[in-house]
């Protein structure tokens, strides 16, 4: 007997349901975890995501595409299969599809982190027999501090610069890190400005009610009235671009989990890098497999080899599958915001 | 040790120049004086002796961590710097006393000189345990030796002598040459000279590329030009009846070359010259292969010495009779220099010859044939430069011939270390051999950062096999490699050896089966 869940060429196969959960080539039925581009691919005849998710997919995949979604926790039944969406912590909307069939339950992860960010819906494990888990920071010299340390950092670094009489420059993946960003930045140090990619998604999340600090779009920036001293949220792939000047002079910095290894952070020639990110560190992938109890664990995007690797030495069943989920490099996100401005 | 972080942080936490000499002006008026003679050898690549090794830090890093040895050994391949990786792979700090000083901790290391492995097993976890993190991680680059903040020594010179008020060329003399860090106080080393220390070199003059023509500089009547040897730098110093022969990167060479010592012998005291190490028998001039077999060896033997003889082609002279000359015009230091070196015995010591020439065009024909006099091309230097300290812009340039070039296709590929780390930035070279792909060299640079990001992203997409940390890339991409200069080699596959191979294009515009034949690079051999 085959699998419940598969991987295919396409991507990630229910054959119960005939679905396919976050496909990367085109299908009939694609159930999504999240709205990253690697995960929800432009194409799909039909969608099904968590409500979260509607609008930032519309945006990002086209007004209209045919797309119904579910609450966390509803239960969609196809087949005689039944799918839910649990919170994954990773970015607002992001869920783990819990898939039963005949008693059996498979978790597929999507990207998740565990960390309560007090921002996106906290992830919660769900027990299963067997994890599909993504393992992009699965190396050991991957683990992250508390984020409040983070965003002391981030404020004192804004706080010092206004007192340098410069403006701020912080590079973050526009949807999920520079919401987060924002919900963790101290207002009353100055005004916060946002790169268009960044106010199209704020607008998305708003919608559905998630709440952030005012921002001013990064257009609107005039020295003369706004002085030094301000905060810029840009995507990482608008970095270099003309726009930064008028911001002129500033520091700049990124926040993203790849730059705690110091070679990555002076690789990308910015003053300073912060440590943080949407995805779980190497303690928290092993406390979400613990948590959720399986047996059999199914490693795809990071360091896939060395983390099933160590899970067998744990003493789990584990192995690897290649997808074309972006764990190296994060670079499909980058590429999208490119697309996006 | 607190100082010493915060200058770390600072310069590690900003890109820009200013704000680098900022920070370490800042060091150098606040902290412990014992710490800035530390800091000034570290900085400026005076590492402590190195007591333990990398592997007994591994074990303990395992032990610590309670990791398997062969995950310590991937997070190393990615991290690509050990302090680094056992500083993140170590459980966190258990409690932060007050930090030991910079001095202190260095002196303590280098006390367990003659200690047995259980102490400085426990020297080493106790500081583990105590340290803060980024104390640690400085701690554990002490402990390995490399230590690498884009500082460069120019900076340090620099910030010294806003700080101590003087010129920047004596402090570049000061740090110049042998000195012991814990042996040497502040004062002692900012205010040396060579009175108390007859060995001490003076620093090289160092001369930028020339990018324009160079009939842009003047009259050619105001210059003087040589040959560009393919050699290495070297300092020879006679003072108070002893020999003391220096490279550019101020390493003592008397015990590789005790030849060329014995040859200088016969200089007068008080003879400090300036000249390129070359191996040079009774034929002539030979390659700079044949100098690497020299360089790498402490104590040759007579057989050695025999079939590869060391000479200094001279040319120019710092210090004559006990007094420093580098004020004096090159004009009349030349005039000097020729004097002395023909009142020489020894054929080792030569003068390394002016090129006579009327007119900029002269010179122009000179320079394309340099390769057949061994020499990469030429040196422009004014008739009245006055020698200076380090690399300064305007009256010395060297004038090199353009390399030599080939289209090769990239083979394998492996991860950089340091600030490419995690990025696939060291690549290996083939040449087409029928229809088969024969390697021949490999290269670190020439691409720039978007590039690398380019390449780095197609090895990681269309890789054929991993042995260890090298890929085998898919053959297809094709680059213009540049070097100075090819032998003949039986140590390698394809038969020849380059010199300074590195990358000089992208050829996005070319196809593997475009790129250059093993035949071709061979034709280069006899040119």
């Amino acid at each position: 007997m085959s699998d419940l869940l598969e991987f295919k060429p396409q991507g990630i196969y229910c054959a119960a349901a005939d679905v396919f959960i976050d496909p990367w080539r085109k299908v009939e039925k694609a159930l999504i975890t999240h709205a990253h581009a690697d995960h929800a691919r432009w194409g799909q005849q039909h969608y099904l995501a968590q409500a979260d998710n509607a609008l930032v997919m519309r945006e990002r995949l086209g007004k209209d595409i045919s797309l119904q979604t579910v609450a966390y926790g509803e239960v969609v039944m196809i087949n005689g299969v039944k799918f839910s969406w649990h919170p994954a912590g990773h970015i607002p909307g992001s869920a783990q599809i819990r898939v039963e069939y005949r008693g059996e339950v498979w978790v597929a992860s999507g990207d998740y982190k565990v960390e309560d960010d007090e921002f996106t819906p906290a992830f919660e494990p769900v027990p299963c027999h067997t994890f599909i888990s993504e393992c992009t920071f699965g190396m050991p010299v991957y683990r992250w501090e508390p984020q409040q340390k983070r965003y002391a950092e981030i404020n004192q670094w804004w706080a010092q610069q206004a007192v340098l009489g410069k403006n701020c420059l912080l590079f973050g993946y526009s949807l999920g890190k520079a919401q987060r960003l924002l919900n963790g930045l101290e207002p009353t140090i100055g005004p916060i400005f946002v790169h268009p990619a960044i106010a199209q998604m704020n607008a998305a999340l708003e919608a559905v009610g998630y709440r952030l600090p005012a921002t001013l779009p990064l257009s609107t920036y005039n020295k003369k009235v706004h002085g030094t001293g301000v905060m810029v949220i840009a995507p990482p792939g608008a970095g270099g671009g003309n726009w930064e000047k008028k911001f002129e002079p500033y520091s700049d910095a990124s926040a993203s989990g790849w730059v705690q290894v110091r070679g990555n952070r002076r690789w990308q020639s910015l003053d300073r890098g912060f440590v943080m990110s949407d995805h779980a560190d190497y303690p928290g992938l092993l406390q979400a497999i613990e948590a959720c109890g399986a047996e059999r664990v199914v490693c795809t995007h990071g360091f896939t080899a060395l983390f099933s690797r160590q899970l067998r030495e744990l003493g789990y069943n584990a192995r690897e599958e290649h997808t074309l989920f972006s764990g190296e490099s994060e670079q499909s996100e980058k590429s999208a915001e490119g697309e996006a401005g | 040790m607190d100082a010493f972080m915060k200058l770390f942080e600072a310069l590690d936490q900003t890109t820009s120049t200013t704000a680098k000499t900022e920070a370490l002006e800042r060091f150098f008026s606040e902290a412990d004086p014992r710490d800035q003679v530390w800091t000034i050898a570290l900085f400026t690549g005076r590492r402590p002796r190195r007591l333990i090794s990398s592997g007994q830090l591994r074990n303990w890093a395992v032990q610590q961590s309670g990791l398997s040895e062969w995950m310590v050994e991937e997070c190393y391949a990615h991290v690509g710097d050990l302090a680094e990786t056992l500083s993140l792979l170590l459980p966190a700090p258990q409690m932060q006393r007050a930090q030991p000083a910079l001095h202190q901790l260095l002196n303590d290391l280098l006390g367990l000189q003659k200690a047995d492995e259980a102490a400085k097993e426990a020297f080493v976890l106790h500081h583990w345990q105590q340290l803060a993190p980024t104390a640690r991680f400085l701690f554990n680059k002490l402990l390995t030796g490399g230590f690498r903040v884009g500082v460069s020594e120019k900076l340090i010179v620099k910030a010294l002598a806003k700080v101590y008020q003087r010129e920047e060329a004596a402090i570049t003399y000061a740090l110049s040459g042998k000195w012991e860090p814990q042996q040497i106080d502040l004062e002692k080393l900012l205010y040396s000279n060579k009175s108390e220390d007859a060995s001490k070199p003076y620093p090289f003059y160092l001369a930028y590329t020339l990018e324009g023509e160079p009939a842009d500089l003047g009259e050619v009547i105001d210059w003087q030009a040589e040959w560009k040897w393919d050699g290495i730098r070297a300092q020879l110093i006679k003072r108070a009846g002893e020999v003391y022969l220096w490279s550019r990167g101020e390493e003592l060479l008397n015990d590789s070359f005790p030849d060329l010592v014995e040859a200088a012998q016969e200089l007068p005291d008080g003879t400090v010259l300036d000249g390129e190490l070359v191996i040079m028998d009774d034929s002539g001039l030979r390659s700079f292969a044949d100098l690497q077999q020299r360089l790498g060896r402490k104590k040759p033997g007579k057989k050695l010495l025999q079939q590869l003889p060391a000479g200094l082609l001279c040319y120019d002279l710092l210090e004559w009779e006990n007094q420093d000359y580098r004020k004096y015009p090159l004009q009349a230091r030349r005039t000097r220099l020729e004097a002395c070196c023909s009142s020489l015995v020894s054929s080792r010591l030569a003068i390394s010859e002016v090129i006579k020439a009327p007119s900029w065009a002269d010179l122009v024909q000179a320079r394309s044939e340099s390769r057949s006099y061994q020499a990469e091309g030429l040196m422009l230097k004014r008739l009245d430069s006055t020698y200076e300290s380090g690399r300064k812009k305007g009256d010395w340039w060297k004038w090199k011939v353009d390399p030599l070039s080939i289209d090769a296709v990239l083979l394998y590929a492996q991860q950089g270390h340091g600030r490419r780390a995690g990025l696939y930035t060291d690549y290996t070279f083939a040449v087409w051999d029928g229809d088969k792909l024969v390697t021949f060299a490999k290269a670190y640079s020439g691409l720039t950062d978007a590039e690398i990001k380019e390449v780095d992203k197609f090895i990681k997409a269309h890789t054929l096999e991993k042995f260890g940390p090298v890929r085998t890339v898919k053959p297809e991409l094709v680059f213009e490699i540049g070097f100075e200069g090819i032998q003949a080699s039986n140590r390698h596959k394809s038969g020849v050896a380059l010199r300074f191979p590195r990358i000089l294009r992208y050829r996005r515009d070319k196809l593997a089966v475009q790129a250059n034949h093993l035949a071709d690079l061979k034709a280069l051999l006899r040119d």
